[in-house]
């Protein structure tokens, strides 16, 4: 091979990751230009001569963008001269769909309305900021407090009192889920407590079997087995109270909550840094796990993985209460078709609207008079109405790792605070971690 | 009139749209972020006063971006130094008129043709305690654990300084895409090397070894300065690679200042200060590469 042959293939390998690189990022832009060829497309299927509202999801795929598509079917056979479409971003489990937003608030060009997590995320993102909120307030005529759990309309009310967003689904936080033929094989029930877990966990851990299956490549599943637990110690308004000041971050509960948090570690998976919540999950599947502690979601994952044999109750000491999380859509101060996507917010927030969209979604509706899907629609599964009856008669309190508790930089600091523990593992250390972090989102 | 010849008017024409299109989007942007760093920007009001060094006190305060810091330079090091070896190992056996050279070359360049993600996936599942490596070469799961291991060997007493043992999985992976690349550049430049000046050499009774270290790799100097350059840069301002395979790792122990600056900036709404963190990476990057455009251009007026 002569030399100049080889300059050009060390000039085509030096040009080939160059356009390699290019293509990554080219990749990772699809969070911008390719999301807005979705929107076109599903703009296009409107009729001419309606008012388009365009609504902002990150729901792409599966039951959750099937439920918002049946959805708008309705509201727009409803309403002849509206047409809401979903202009959906895929991506990074919200947070790509979440940066176009933003980007497009910022520009004073919002869309009609768009997915948010109920809670802080939404609240202390767009509400209470120090230029005024970029959100309107919802009148009654949208939502009807007196139809939601009290807890509900906390979390979705700004300093004002005054309602932002129209929740559409919920989902629970704080269930544990566990194989059924596991349990039965070593006669134990699932554990009520905390100290019933360490027996339960013990009996597990002698059979060789990981007792908790946690999948913590992000973070945020780690943190919601410390939510459960904080819970558990706390109770209902002391826990509420971590967010609002009135519980201070030092209490001795905490701390007993993190020794605990320590305690549980010693029982999980050793690879669950390498998993992701639905590996973990696949854990209990094959009885390689008796239990994990994971939102709802994981019913979605049972039924489409056709794994029957499993069970669910409230994560240890979490009995009667129910962490809950919900997507949400707001009215944007400057939406471009106000009166439409009032209508829309409207249907939304109606027992009819929920009853279309949660049997897909795999969700329960945040009404607390709703349950009845249309004949001929997807009905609710046994999961489903087990979680609406509790729903109807639980205690409600927000989920700080889904955006109902505290504001996106509190969570950042509280899960780098759990990061760091999960390796050190110094209590004291994490815990004046956690008092700063309280303290930097200004409690 | 002199100047304006129609040639002229035709490269000026040719030039313009894209200087401009550096000037805003690359030097504009440069400048924008820089002042976005300096502001109170740290909430969706975007509020631009400027706000002195707070911004870059609190990202430099940050627990977490310390360690970023600590893992760019142990994996940069690691990175930069393994490429470099194993490319210019595979390059000098490639150059000893092996047979099927052309296959060789393409397997070890075929790497390259790979994005960082597709890599970070595939060594996330070889590199997975619980499959891949340790199920194929039946090694004991428990005590290699790769990239979920939180193990930090301390360099003395301080609790920053140190080398996570979870990034060397991440290294393997990295080296294994761009040591081929290495291996290119380094084939073409011992290609260059003169025949004559081998035989000189071996004519004066030099070893083999002493040829080597004495002929070939100063010759490959140039080369190696424009890997490192490469590389460098791709190892300061490594991201894909990191979010596909191990996300921040036990501890932060696989975290960097990219991933740190998109979460500060989009998912916190902390603008400024994710604005500091990208001024510092350009700096970081900065330092590697200015050295380089300036040793160049003096190369070139030398000639």
């Amino acid at each position: 091979m002569t030399n100049g042959k080889l300059r050009v293939l060390a000039v085509g390998a030096v040009l080939t990751m160059f356009t390699l690189a290019a293509c990554n990022q080219g990749g990772t832009a699809t969070t911008g230009p390719g999301g807005t060829a979705g929107p076109t497309d599903a703009a296009a299927a409107c009729a001419s001569g309606t008012t388009k509202i365009e609504v902002q999801s990150w729901w792409t795929t599966g039951g959750e963008a099937t439920g918002l598509q049946k959805l708008f079917e309705q509201f727009n056979k409803d309403n002849p001269t509206l047409c809401a479409y979903n202009a959906a971003i895929a991506g990074g489990a919200g947070t790509a769909a979440q940066g176009v937003i933003k980007t497009r608030t910022l520009a004073g060009t919002p869309p009609d309305t768009f997915q948010v997590h109920m809670g802080h995320e939404l609240l202390d993102t767009y509400v209470n900021i120090s230029a005024g909120s970029v959100l309107t307030a919802l009148d009654t005529s949208i939502i009807d407090p007196s139809k939601f759990p009290a807890g509900v309309v906390k979390i979705i009310s700004g300093k004002d009192g005054k309602p932002y967003t129209v929740p559409v689904n919920i989902h629970r936080a704080n269930e544990l889920w566990y194989n059924k033929k596991v349990f039965t094989d070593n006669n134990l029930q699932p554990p009520a407590s905390w100290a019933d877990f360490k027996t339960v966990a013990d009996a597990l851990k002698a059979k060789n079997i990981t007792a908790l299956a946690v999948g913590d490549n992000g973070i945020w599943a780690w943190g919601m087995v410390f939510e459960t637990i904080l819970i558990a110690e706390l109770g209902v308004d002391g826990f509420n109270g971590l967010w609002t000041g009135t519980t201070k971050w030092d209490d001795p509960k905490v701390t007993d909550s993190l020794n605990q948090l320590k305690t549980v570690a010693g029982y999980v998976n050793s690879d669950h840094n390498a998993l992701t919540w639905d590996q973990a999950n696949q854990l209990v599947i094959d009885g390689k796990a008796g239990m994990t502690i994971m939102g709802d979601w994981a019913n979605g994952d049972y039924v489409a993985k056709k794994f029957t044999d499993y069970g669910w109750a409230p994560a240890p000491g979490n009995a009667g209460i129910y962490q809950a999380l919900a997507d949400s859509f707001p009215l944007p101060a400057k939406a471009p078709n106000p009166d439409a996507v009032k209508k829309l917010l409207a249907f939304m927030a109606s027992a009819a609207g929920q009853d279309i969209f949660n049997p897909y979604k795999g969700s329960i509706p945040a009404r607390i008079d709703a349950g009845a899907p249309p004949s001929g629609g997807q009905q609710y599964n046994d999961y489903q109405k087990s979680a609406m009856s509790d729903w109807t008669k639980d205690t409600v309190v927000p989920s700080m790792e889904h955006g109902a508790a505290a504001a996106p930089a509190w969570k950042s600091a509280i899960e780098a605070a759990l990061t760091t523990f999960a390796t050190g593992g110094d209590v004291a250390a994490t815990q004046a971690a956690l008092v700063q972090a309280a303290k930097d989102a200004g409690f | 009139m002199r100047g304006l010849t129609r040639d002229r008017v035709v490269s000026i024409a040719l030039l313009v749209p894209a200087v401009v299109a550096v000037a805003v989007f690359v030097y504009g942007m440069i400048g924008w972020t820089t002042w976005v760093s300096f502001s109170k920007a740290n909430d969706l009001s975007f509020d631009m006063s400027l706000n002195g060094l707070a911004n870059y006190q609190s990202v430099f305060g940050n627990a977490r971006f310390q360690l970023d810091l600590r893992n760019t330079v142990v994996f940069t090091l690691f990175f930069v130094v393994s490429s470099l070896a194993i490319g210019l190992l595979l390059a000098n056996l490639l150059d000893r008129r092996i047979r099927a050279e052309a296959i060789f070359r393409s397997l070890f360049l075929f790497p390259l043709a790979i994005s960082f993600i597709v890599t970070g996936v595939v060594w996330k599942w070889l590199l997975t305690p619980t499959a891949g490596i340790n199920v194929l070469l039946g090694l004991p799961q428990q005590s290699n654990l790769w990239f979920t291991d939180p193990t930090v060997l301390k360099i003395g007493d301080s609790a920053l300084i140190g080398i996570p043992i979870a990034l060397f999985s991440l290294v393997i992976a990295a080296v294994w895409q761009m040591s081929g690349f290495v291996m290119a550049l380094y084939l073409a430049a011992l290609r260059g090397i003169p025949e004559e000046l081998r035989e000189a050499a071996r004519v004066d009774g030099a070893s083999e070894l002493q040829l080597f270290r004495r002929i070939i790799l100063p010759l490959l100097a140039p080369v190696t300065v424009t890997a490192i350059i490469i590389l460098g840069h791709i190892s300061l301002k490594i991201y894909d690679l990191q979010q596909a395979m191990t996300k921040q790792g036990p501890g932060f122990a696989t975290d960097f200042p990219a991933s740190y600056m998109w979460q500060t900036a989009f998912n916190d709404n902390q603008f400024a200060k994710g604005a500091a963190v990208g001024i510092v990476m350009l700096v970081l990057v900065a330092t590697l590469i200015v050295p380089y455009l300036l040793w160049n251009r003096r190369q070139e007026a030398a000639r």
